[in-house]
């Protein structure tokens, strides 16, 4: 505070001889309790309140924009971190991959036997991609349009292994997987346009390479196999009659026991392809899921940005207002130094106004922003998390903000002249 | 009897050469009631700042309550007003969203006593000035002769040496101007110094001690009895 002290004129500085009596008889000196401090600074907002309002509502809306941005990244990453223990992190896929000579790899009809033995495995299923078939909704439709859909043989025991569940009609089993029988995927349910048809509980064929095949069921929804969403199942023996589709998985589908699952990854590849264990991939598709929960998307970053140039403007704006209550309060400025306030005082109470301005919009701010986390987490269905450490650092930026922007006006208040500052009526 | 005020031989010049005062010479005792008065330019307003340690004087000796301002700092000097000197405007100043109690306690805010405290005098001051019955009146509703009675409780909460009345009937009219004036003059009876600066010669001439400046130097004072 060194710097609001006025220069000391020379005429006011003669050098007092040694033992020279004071120059005052001992008076206590002027000073402003704490709690005046909040008092004095508080009744410029008390007395001009619109426009306190209008100037607060910059540094709201960035304190706002920054809570909700940072609830909005932080419910997102509950609600998938939910999402997640309810899918478990036990589901582990094996994949061929390549030969050593760059091709690419199968893997043995086997794999799914010997895998599904193995004692820390709950339940594997297989998945043969059909490559030569594809399926439409007639045959008037071409060929080649496929919707990005696949046709897949897969087991019976897929669904289980996933921890799927059919949200129309049955699932592919034992029996039935003789017959031209599909079972849609969600995506693909979707894609061909068949929900409205289905809901009717009509009976529907689709038609695949150049075979009617009867819809059995549609499943839900596999955040963990997104690609098995995409796809049409039908039985390995019909896949075998009509394609001549061979047990050899594209995917082999693992559910390992929930305490196992390090053991299960590190025998998979061995069991699944004894003979080239190094030909296979085994991966871990929570592990993706995981990643976008930790992941901060680029998004967020530009939307701080936003918020911190609305915080800007703010703050900007807030200097504004304090300059020109400072230049509309003159008056009041020289009552307060006849009234024996130090250059200090004057100062302390035009930063505890800006300061006290910026808490008030960083308040609202926050609350504003909660709220717009707890309505998007609401819609999509989030567990609402508004981080102690977004309303933290946002009461701390109003704070700094205030007092940096309160910085100026304060420093000019202080150091009106007295004298003058009681003339200027 | 001591003096309250001392000025001695004290020269104004501001920037620019304008010489506001030319050598004044000024003692007022304790208990006076004393008016300053002259046309407007004789440099009675740059007067009442030196007096009330608002400006510093260019040279001489200025002392008030015994204490030499141009040896005080700026913290003695706030000390000093908040303590020692009481001040009352023309325009009265009062703080408009604050009741007329909390305009007068403002009167001993930055001498750091406690709210409660400030309440209590700031409550006995009003009733002094008989606005008792005005207490929790929003100031910014009171009449003018009202405002400048807070103005003046204002001033005398926190007991000072010397007040200061700076035309403090200027904005009122002739009958609310007695009445203001009847009031200092009740406080002076009650052992307040008072000085009262005006250019009103009628209002001055009701005062028991006049003091006449004009052109920066004093023309006329009646206890030195002195006429230049």
């Amino acid at each position: 505070m060194a710097a609001l002290r006025r220069p000391r004129r020379q005429f006011a500085s003669e050098p007092s001889a040694p033992g020279a009596t004071p120059a005052t008889p001992r008076l206590p000196p002027s000073r402003l309790l704490p709690l005046d401090v909040v008092r004095v600074a508080s009744v410029g907002l008390r007395t001009r309140r619109l426009r306190v309002a209008l100037s607060a509502l910059g540094v709201a809306i960035g304190i706002a924009s920054m809570v909700a941005v940072v609830g909005i990244s932080d419910s997102s990453k509950a609600g998938l971190v939910a999402e997640l223990n309810e899918l478990g992190t036990n589901l582990l896929t094996v994949t061929p991959g390549q030969t050593f000579l760059g091709g690419s790899a199968e893997l043995p009809e086997a794999a799914r036997r010997a895998v599904a033995h193995l004692e820390s495995v709950r339940s594997a299923a297989a998945v043969t991609t059909v490559a030569a078939a594809t399926v439409r909704r007639s045959p008037f439709i071409e060929a080649a349009e496929t919707s990005g859909l696949t046709v897949d043989a897969a087991d019976p025991q897929l669904l289980a292994t996933l921890g799927g569940r059919v949200v129309r009609g049955r699932f592919l089993d034992g029996a039935n997987g003789r017959y031209p029988l599909v079972v849609l995927g969600a995506v693909a349910a979707e894609r061909l346009g068949v929900q409205r048809l289905l809901a009717d509980g009509r009976p529907l064929q689709v038609y695949i390479a150049n075979t009617w095949f009867t819809v059995a069921g549609v499943i839900g929804r596999l955040p963990l196999a997104p690609e098995i969403e995409r796809a049409v199942l039908i039985g390995y023996p019909i896949a075998h009659d009509l394609f001549g589709t061979t047990r050899s998985a594209s995917t082999l589908y693992v559910r390992a026991d929930g305490e196992r699952v390090r053991e299960a990854d590190s025998l998979l590849g061995a069991t699944a392809d004894p003979q080239n264990p190094e030909q296979t991939q085994v991966s871990r598709p929570s592990d993706a899921l995981q990643a976008r929960a930790d992941a901060q998307s680029t998004l967020t970053a530009v939307f701080l940005a936003l918020g911190a140039v609305a915080l800007l403007v703010g703050g900007v704006g807030i200097a504004n207002v304090m300059v020109i209550s400072v230049l509309e309060r003159r008056p009041e400025i020289g009552l307060r130094r006849a009234l024996g306030a130090r250059a200090v005082h004057i100062a302390v109470q035009f930063l505890g106004e800006s300061v006290l301005l910026s808490l008030l919009g960083g308040a609202f701010g926050i609350g504003l922003g909660a709220a717009a986390t707890a309505a998007y987490a609401a819609t999509q269905g989030w567990i609402v998390v508004v981080p102690v450490l977004a309303v933290g650092g946002g009461v701390a930026i109003a704070l700094l903000l205030g007092a940096v922007a309160g910085l100026y006006p304060a420093v000019r208040a202080a150091r009106l002249a007295p004298a003058a500052a009681l003339r200027s009526v | 009897m001591s003096a309250v005020l001392e000025l001695a031989d004290v020269v104004k010049r501001y920037d620019g050469g304008v010489e506001a005062l030319r050598g004044v010479d000024l003692t007022v005792e304790a208990g006076e009631l004393c008016a300053i008065v002259g046309p407007s330019g004789s440099g009675k307003s740059t007067l009442l700042h030196i007096i009330g340690t608002l400006e510093r004087a260019s040279a001489g000796l200025v002392r008030i309550a015994g204490a030499d301002v141009a040896r005080a700092s700026d913290r003695e000097l706030a000390a000093l007003r908040a303590r020692r000197i009481g001040f009352v405007f023309q325009q009265f100043h009062l703080i408009e969203a604050d009741s007329a109690l909390e305009n007068v306690a403002t009167g001993l805010l930055y001498c750091g006593t406690p709210a409660s405290e400030r309440r209590r005098a700031a409550t006995a001051a009003l009733a002094r000035v008989g606005l008792g019955h005005r207490v929790r009146h929003p100031s910014a509703l009171l009449s003018g002769g009202e405002r400048q009675r807070v103005a003046i409780a204002r001033a005398l909460v926190s007991a000072p040496a010397i007040v200061l009345a700076d035309e403090p009937t200027g904005n009122l009219d002739s009958h609310t101007g007695r009445e203001i004036l009847d009031l200092l003059r009740a406080m002076n009876a009650q052992g307040t110094t008072v000085v009262v600066i005006t250019h009103d010669r009628e209002i001055a001439a009701t005062l028991p001690r006049r003091v006449e400046l004009r052109d920066g130097r004093l023309v006329h004072d009646d206890a030195t009895s002195v006429t230049r």
